[in-house]
Parts: C-alpha cells; sequence; structure tokens
C-alpha cells in the first residue's frame, strides 16, 4: 500500500523528519500521534506529494510519488490542517470543481457530489457559501473533498480540530465505516482521540518514529508493572504477614487512612495478583473493601516517550520562526490546544 | 487542466476582478477611440491601441496578482499539488483562464475597425494585425504578472512588482537611451530594443509591416513565462 523509506526532511539546519520509515496495510485505521511541531504534518506532505523529501522515498502502490506523481496521487485522499477551500465557491461547486480534478468520470459526478454530501451531512449547507460556513462546517467539507472519488488512501491531518463533540463522534463513525473499505491515516496531538479509533498507532517525536503497534501491544510494551490498590479493614500488622506469606515479587506501601482501615499500594511485575490477594486476606480473617488494579496507560507511554527530550524541544520551536510554513502549524496547533 | 481553467474562469467573474478589468479595457479603449477616430477622423484604429499600451500597466497585475499568491496563502495550492493534476496542467489552465478573461475585451475592440469602415475608409488589415499584436503583448505581460505571483503568498507584492516591470517596459525605449554608445553599448541597445513591445505596434503603424520575428518573440517569452512559473512551483516544494 503505502511504503516510506528513510523520509529526511531538512529546513536548513532543523530536522523535520528524521529518517522515517514505515509500510501502511490496506484496511486499517493508522494514526500518527505526536506533540506539536513533531513532523506529522510534514510527513503528511510528503506522503501526498505536497513538499519533497531532502532523501528517502515514498511508493503508494508501488508508485513513486515523485516519480510517477499523477499515478500516485489517484489513489490518495488528502485533507490537509487547514481544509484547502475556494471560499467564494458554494459547497456544491467545490465538490463539483474537486471531482473533475480527481478526474471522476463526467456522468458519476452529479452521483458523487450527492453520495459525499450525504455521507458528511452537508445537505443543509450545500447552496451556501464556503465563507460563510462555520469552522465544523468547513472540515466537513475539507473531508467530503478527501473522500470524493473514494480513494483507496485517504489522508486525514488533524480531522477533528475544531468540531464540538457530537460531530467528533459523527466524523469518528464516519471514518470508521470509510475504513472498510479504505486504509485511513489519521494524524492528532490528542491521545484519547487516536486511542478511540485507530488500529494502530504509530508515535513520532522529533521527526522520529519512536513507537509503533495496536494500542494494546503498546499499553504493554513498556512498563510492565501494575499497581493494585487494596483498602482492608485491619491496624496494618496482619495485612503485612498475610504480604509476607504470599511469598511474591512485590513492594508495599501501607498508610492507615482512618479508624481500623489502612490503604495498601503495591507494585508488581507479575500477573494479575487480585484473586491470590483476597483469598489470603480472607483466610486471615480480614475485610476487603476495595480491591483496585491499574496498568501503564498510553498516556504514561506517551509521555515517556515523547518527553525525554523536551529541553530539545525547546530549541526547536525556536528555530520555527525562520521556517513560515512552520509558523502557521504552530500558530493553528495553539489555536487548536485552546 | 480544464477542471482548473473554468474553475478560475468563473472565479473572474464571481468577484468584481474579472468585470473590472474588462471594464477597465474598455473604457479607455473607447475613450481614445472617441478622440483619435471618431473626433479627429482619424482612419486607423491602430492609433488607438498603440496609446492605450499603458493601460496594461494597471489593468494586468488586477488580473494576474492573485493567481498563484492568492493559493499559496490560503493554502488551496495544497489541493492542486496533492491532485492528480500536472504541475503543467495548472499552470496552462490558469494561465488560459486569464488569457480567456483578456480575450474578451480585445475581441469587443475588434468590432471599433468596423465602425470606421461604416463611416468612410478603414484599413481593416493593419488594423485587424495591430489588434493581434495588442493581443500577443497582453499574452506576454499576463505571463509575468503570473510568474511573479508565483514568487510570492502577498497579492501586493505580486502587483505591485508587476507593475515596476511593466513601467519599465513602458519606458523601455527611453531607459535604451541611457546606455553608452560603443561597441558594447550599440548592441547591448539593439539586443535590449527588441524588448520594446511598443515599437511593434509603432512600426506596425508607420509602415504598415507586421513584424513576425517580434510576434514570435512574444510567443517565445509567453513559454518561457510559463516554464518560469512551473519550475518556481516545482522548486517551491523543495525549499
Amino acid at each position: 500500500m503505502i511504503e516510506v523509506r528513510n523520509l529526511v526532511k531538512k529546513y536548513g539546519s532543523h530536522l523535520a523528519v528524521d529518517n522515517l520509515s514505515f509500510t501502511v496495510e490496506q484496511g486499517q485505521i493508522y494514526g500518527f500521534l505526536g506533540p506539536n511541531g513533531a513532523g506529522k504534518s510534514t510527513t503528511m506532505n510528503i506522503m501526498t506529494g505536497y513538499i519533497g523529501a531532502t532523501s528517502g522515498e515514498v511508493l503508494i502502490n508501488g508508485h513513486d510519488i515523485l516519480k510517477e506523481p499523477e499515478l500516485a496521487k489517484q489513489s490518495i485522499g488528502y485533507l490537509p490542517e487547514l481544509p484547502p477551500l475556494y471560499t467564494d465557491m458554494t459547497v456544491m461547486e467545490y465538490l463539483k470543481f474537486v471531482a473533475e480534478l480527481k478526474k471522476i468520470p463526467k456522468k458519476e459526478i452529479e452521483n458523487a457530489v450527492a453520495e459525499v454530501i450525504e455521507m458528511v451531512q452537508l445537505e443543509d449547507v450545500k447552496t451556501r457559501l464556503i465563507k460563510n460556513l462555520s469552522k465544523g462546517y468547513k472540515q466537513r467539507v475539507g473531508l467530503a473533498q478527501a473522500i470524493i472519488d473514494f480513494p483507496e488512501i485517504i489522508i486525514l491531518d488533524e480531522p477533528m480540530v475544531g468540531l464540538d463533540p457530537k460531530q467528533i463522534i459523527e466524523i469518528r463513525e464516519l471514518i470508521r465505516k470509510l475504513a472498510e473499505n479504505h486504509t485511513v491515516i489519521l494524524s492528532s496531538h490528542i491521545l484519547a482521540e487516536v486511542r478511540e479509533i485507530c488500529d494502530y498507532i504509530m508515535i513520532i517525536s522529533k521527526g522520529k518514529l519512536v513507537a509503533s503497534d495496536t494500542p494494546e501491544n503498546l499499553e504493554k510494551l513498556l512498563d510492565k508493572t501494575e499497581t493494585i490498590t487494596l483498602e482492608v479493614e485491619d491496624e496494618g500488622d496482619v495485612v503485612e504477614q498475610v504480604l509476607v506469606s504470599m511469598e511474591k515479587d512485590m513492594s508495599w506501601e501501607i498508610k492507615k487512612s482512618g479508624e481500623g482501615i489502612v490503604v495498601v499500594v503495591i507494585k508488581t511485575q507479575e500477573e494479575d495478583l487480585r484473586k491470590e490477594l483476597s483469598r489470603a486476606l480472607a483466610l486471615a480473617d480480614c475485610q476487603l473493601l476495595t480491591l483496585k488494579r491499574e496498568t501503564a496507560s498510553l498516556e504514561d507511554i506517551f509521555l515517556e516517550l515523547t518527553d525525554s527530550n523536551a529541553p530539545d524541544e525547546i530549541e526547536v520551536e525556536a528555530d520555527y520562526t525562520h521556517e513560515e510554513d512552520y509558523e502557521d502549524e504552530e500558530e493553528i496547533e495553539d489555536e487548536s490546544d485552546l | 487542466m480544464k477542471a482548473i481553467y473554468k474553475r478560475e474562469l468563473k472565479s473572474y467573474f464571481q468577484s468584481m476582478i474579472g468585470y473590472a478589468f474588462i471594464a477597465f479595457m474598455m473604457v479607455f479603449v473607447g475613450i481614445y477611440f472617441t478622440a483619435y477616430n471618431l473626433n479627429m477622423g482619424y482612419p486607423y484604429f491602430s492609433y488607438v491601441l498603440s496609446s492605450t499600451l499603458f493601460i496594461f500597466m494597471i489593468a494586468v497585475p488586477v488580473l494576474t496578482m492573485k493567481s498563484f499568491a492568492e493559493e499559496r496563502k490560503s493554502k488551496t495550492d495544497q489541493l492542486l499539488l496533492t491532485a492528480p493534476v500536472s504541475v503543467t496542467g495548472i499552470v496552462l489552465g490558469k494561465f488560459l483562464a486569464m488569457i480567456t478573461v483578456f480575450a474578451i475585451p480585445v475581441a469587443l475592440s475588434s468590432v471599433y475597425p468596423l465602425v470606421i469602415k461604416m463611416q468612410g475608409t478603414a484599413y481593416l488589415k493593419v488594423d485587424y494585425a495591430a489588434i493581434l499584436v495588442y493581443f500577443a503583448i497582453g499574452c506576454v505581460y499576463i505571463a509575468i504578472g503570473m510568474f511573479l505571483s508565483s514568487l510570492t503568498e502577498s497579492q501586493i507584492i505580486a502587483a505591485v512588482s508587476t507593475f515596476a516591470v511593466l513601467l519599465a517596459f513602458n519606458m523601455w525605449s527611453g531607459l535604451l537611451g541611457f546606455l553608452p554608445d560603443g561597441t558594447v553599448g550599440t548592441w547591448l541597445k539593439n539586443f535590449l530594443g527588441k524588448l520594446d513591445f511598443a515599437s511593434l505596434l509603432s512600426s506596425l503603424i508607420d509602415n504598415s509591416l507586421l513584424d513576425i520575428s517580434g510576434l514570435m518573440l512574444c510567443i517565445s517569452l509567453v513559454f518561457l513565462f510559463v516554464f518560469l512559473t512551473i519550475q518556481t512551483i516545482q522548486k517551491r516544494r523543495w525549499s
């Protein structure tokens, strides 16, 4: 499907994309995840042929995006960060233009436009000028533009920005529906969003691919330590004895939290200990009030992978002021953060 | 290319620019026609064209300034450049749309020689040859304007720089006068003198001779600037 090999993009001395390689398979939803300025948009712009890479290559269905651009671009639909809308056109006019631009046969244009309008629910605004639409509707028109010819690969850069919660759910449903027959790649700096819909997550930091796996595997990937929190009716000494007698590889901390109640926080590398714990405590005649298990969340992994470079990040951001493209990107992302 | 051509043409007439451009051209040609041909009774329409060449300085930047600068500013070029269309197709689509808008006032002006004919003697061949040359010069200017628009994302810079270049062409023969005499100076004068577009029209008027080499130069320059525009857009992706 898509093969990206050793992609490098330099803006002057600043390295925006650093030796990125990955492959994308059919019929899955991929998520590019990374902090602001990690190189997500740049990578997407290179993949779609909008900008050229300093070195490395991108193959779309075996066609090099630079050597056979028209063939490669035929199988891609792209929604950039800022939807590329001609604001002096109506929604219908615009979508017809895009349909023609993407070489949909004349006879099918009407149908294609009608279908896509229904899919992204633009029925109410289809005769209005794009400049008068709200941000959410503009985003939807941008999405419509990307999927109008139902390309094999749909690349969406921050598709949820500017949408209200209801719209986000709708678009999410739409993306899921699209993924039945298409490959979808989307980017985001919001983790929850990516986890919600992606089959596969690629975490990018400072232009490098730092992790790529399914959300479940990623959660297993790094920190295997589990935290188990107990609340027990006891003065502390009985619990202590029970834990020692279990002879498991774990460490714990016991805190008093009220009259005859203690909270025990156990850290362990072992597989789920909850059953054994409750049995052992019951045998020792201790009343168990709460039992809670926590595993390392995707958030922790994300922060760990992207945060270790924090001092460099600041330097990088300072560099951006020299780059027009980056300035824009920063601004947009800042807005969305608000 | 066709889709882009159609959209561009439509957008000129959805905004004021297309109408303003045509009205502006027609008003000035009309004023000169009234003064020269109707009031003073000259039978040549080519005089009018030769005298109205200066309005290109204002009209052409208005037409060309937004062609690429605006797309880049509003990032709509992302749509075009990621669509299965070649850069050449994009540039030609836009250029042809501008040429089409420009062809409208030229076509309307073609009526004037016939008006002269109705009133008495007219020199139709010279007049229509002049209209052809006028159109060719306009095409060169539009190609230059488009090229300058592709260099920047500010419409204002595009317009001002186009104006400056056209102003220089308008004063071309005067500027060449500053060149020193001597072998190099004379050679330069002869060489650069070829770019004196106004002389293309005036030689037609004075000698009733159509300068084919001048016309070929215009066509070559159009190709050159279309080519340069394509290269600018290609290059931008690598910087």
